[in-house]
């Protein structure tokens, strides 16, 4: 292997990217202890940073208080949670499966003009959900798909769809085909060659891919705003309106909102680093 | 091996491998981008509005027209030039600091690492609700620094036309820079390190090993990431949307919360159709230079 130029540093070096992370990180930090303050330390001004840490928010976000009670009731909160587990899960696991096969074609069984199919799937992918969201939104009106989980998972999947062909042709690529040819030649049948010789060679390509594809569903909101309704909305939409009034903003119950969505991701960007390239360019840019 | 006849057969030719791979994947394609599009083109060459129920009226290109002449396109298409200057450039200059400094090896690298690249796998509305909250007058944070530091006022940042920009950009490229950073890193570590090894006998200066060197290695990175970050930022809608929603006035509305309001809030649905299409046309032309990079430099790397 060539020598890279990755120098060796020191906890000086540390210290110092240490210092630089901190302030890139601090809005995330904020939120996080917001999320465990209680209602009055929410609004303290200046900041308290030490305080007793509390789960009421989180408990808020599923059962909110009635305003002269001291009854709890559901928010409707914990709808929206599954509905945006469902229609990601959903939508991923077709459009891994369409993807991962038309992937399997472009890379082993290339056709005429295969760069022009592969340039027109990209851009439907880089092109802005805004402009396609005008005529689904009409269609979905004319169609009745309109606010069914039939209809979300339907978009989520073409939506994921490019994307995981991208990603999913650059680890195919990578693999030495080699091994394929030698397994025809021992008389190996297409589908077994591509089960049993290719699939568990890009494990954690599928692995990758599923992660991203499933973080971009869900935190996908322009298309869960105009698709769905009150009962197959998903999480973006449902915070998005939670700030809609303006006053009265609960900032911790918004906070804890956001909290769910972080600490997740931050186990996924922790474990998914080697693949994050890869990942954040849509298969385009390997290393 | 027993060989299947008929209809089978006729699929199973290896003629055709390619075709049906691929098949699957066109055809929801086909369904949910490009007859929606093709749809939504027809569309623009009619009169229609979404919430009434006349039928749609064959106008050559009034949409146009209107859209060209009338509409705010001209306004929004400059704000939207002002945020994707001022927050790729941001993310460029920032990403590359941050990129030097995470280049080399050192203990808890790791670790670091993710707290500076989770803000990209973050959810837009996450980061447009907390930079609501950072921006807010009364409790936010940069208020409060404002307020005990420097005026002992309260600041109100999203109230003024250039304030709203300068918030807008700020939140962009503080969820971006880690997507330039992780893309310059990817070029500083490919670079082999003989050649600075050579430099060092030669007794280059800092600057000349960086211009000689360094730079090359990380150029054409440098410019997939401006071209990648340009291509998203022109379609920038949710954290506008959901942090200043276009305003005040209509200071922040950019291209993609032009054609929301006009499809969804004035229901001038053939208009939008028509504003769409040049949109389209601004990230096709981009998307196909991306692509013109990235097979030159893996045609240059062996």
């Amino acid at each position: 292997m060539k020598k890279r130029a990755i120098g060796q540093s020191g906890w000086l070096w540390t210290s110092l990217a240490s210092v630089v992370a901190f302030i890139y990180f601090f809005p995330v930090l904020f939120i996080i202890l917001t999320a465990f303050r209680s209602r009055s330390d929410t609004l303290a001004t200046p900041p308290k940073w030490i305080f007793t840490p509390t789960f009421e928010n989180f408990y808020h976000i599923f059962f909110r208080s009635m305003a002269n009670s001291t009854e709890y009731v559901a928010t409707g909160f914990h709808v929206y949670f599954f509905n945006s587990i469902y229609i990601s899960g959903m939508s991923v696991l077709l459009a891994l499966l369409i993807g991962t096969i038309a992937a399997y074609g472009f890379s082993r069984h290339p056709l005429r003009g295969n760069d022009t199919y592969l340039f027109i799937i990209l851009t439907t992918r880089m092109l802005p959900p805004i402009i396609v969201i005008v005529p689904i939104f009409l269609i979905f009106r004319i169609t009745g798909l309109a606010g069914t989980y039939t209809g979300i998972i339907l978009m989520y999947t073409a939506f994921n769809l490019p994307f995981s062909i991208w990603m999913m042709k650059s680890f195919f690529d990578e693999l030495n085909t080699e091994i394929e040819d030698a397994s025809r030649m021992d008389g190996a049948s297409e589908s077994s060659v591509f089960f049993g010789v290719c699939i568990p060679q890009v494990k954690a390509g599928l692995a990758a891919t599923s992660v991203f594809a499933l973080i971009l569903t869900w935190n996908e909101f322009l298309f869960s705003l105009l698709l769905t309704n009150k009962l197959t909305r998903t999480m973006p939409p449902a915070m998005a309106r939670t700030i809609g009034g303006e006053i009265n903003v609960d900032y911790g119950l918004l906070a804890a909102m956001i909290c769910l969505f972080i600490i997740p991701i931050f186990l996924i960007t922790y474990l998914l680093q080697n693949q994050l390239l890869r990942g954040v360019t849509f298969g385009t840019i390997k290393k | 091996m027993k060989r299947s006849t008929g209809f089978l057969a006729w699929f199973m030719d290896p003629k055709r491998r390619g075709p049906m791979l691929i098949a699957p994947a066109i055809t929801v394609l086909l369904l949910v981008n490009i007859i929606p599009l093709m749809w939504s083109f027809g569309l623009s060459f009619f009169k229609y509005r979404a919430n009434t129920l006349k039928l749609p009226k064959f106008s050559w290109f009034y949409s146009y027209e209107k859209v060209l002449t009338k509409d705010n396109i001209w306004e929004s298409l400059q704000t939207t030039a002002i945020i994707v200057a001022g927050s790729v450039g941001m993310q460029m200059v920032l990403g590359f600091l941050l990129a030097l400094l995470f280049a080399s090896q050192f203990p808890l690298r790791k670790i670091l690492l993710m707290f500076v690249l989770a803000p990209m796998m973050l959810s837009n509305v996450a980061v447009a609700i907390y930079f609501k909250l950072f921006y807010e007058p009364e409790f936010g944070l940069l208020s409060q620094f404002v307020q005990s530091f420097i005026t002992g006022e309260m600041y109100v940042l999203l109230s003024t036309p250039a304030g709203a920009l300068i918030g807008v950009i700020f939140a962009d490229a503080w969820q971006w820079t880690p997507f330039v950073m992780l893309l310059v890193l990817a070029g500083l570590v490919s670079v082999p390190k003989h050649l600075y090894e050579a430099a060092e006998i030669d007794r280059m200066s800092w600057w000349r090993k960086f211009t000689t060197i360094t730079f090359p290695y990380v150029r054409s990175l440098l410019l997939l990431a401006v071209l990648f970050r340009t291509i998203e930022t022109v379609k920038i809608f949710d954290l506008v949307f959901i942090l200043t929603n276009g305003g005040p006035g209509t200071a922040t509305e950019t291209i993609g919360v032009l054609v929301y309001r006009t499809a969804f809030q004035f229901f001038r649905t053939s208009n939008s159709a028509a504003m769409g299409y040049i949109l389209l046309f601004a990230v096709i032309v981009l998307t196909s230079l991306y692509l013109y990079v990235i097979k030159q430099r893996e045609s240059e790397e062996i």
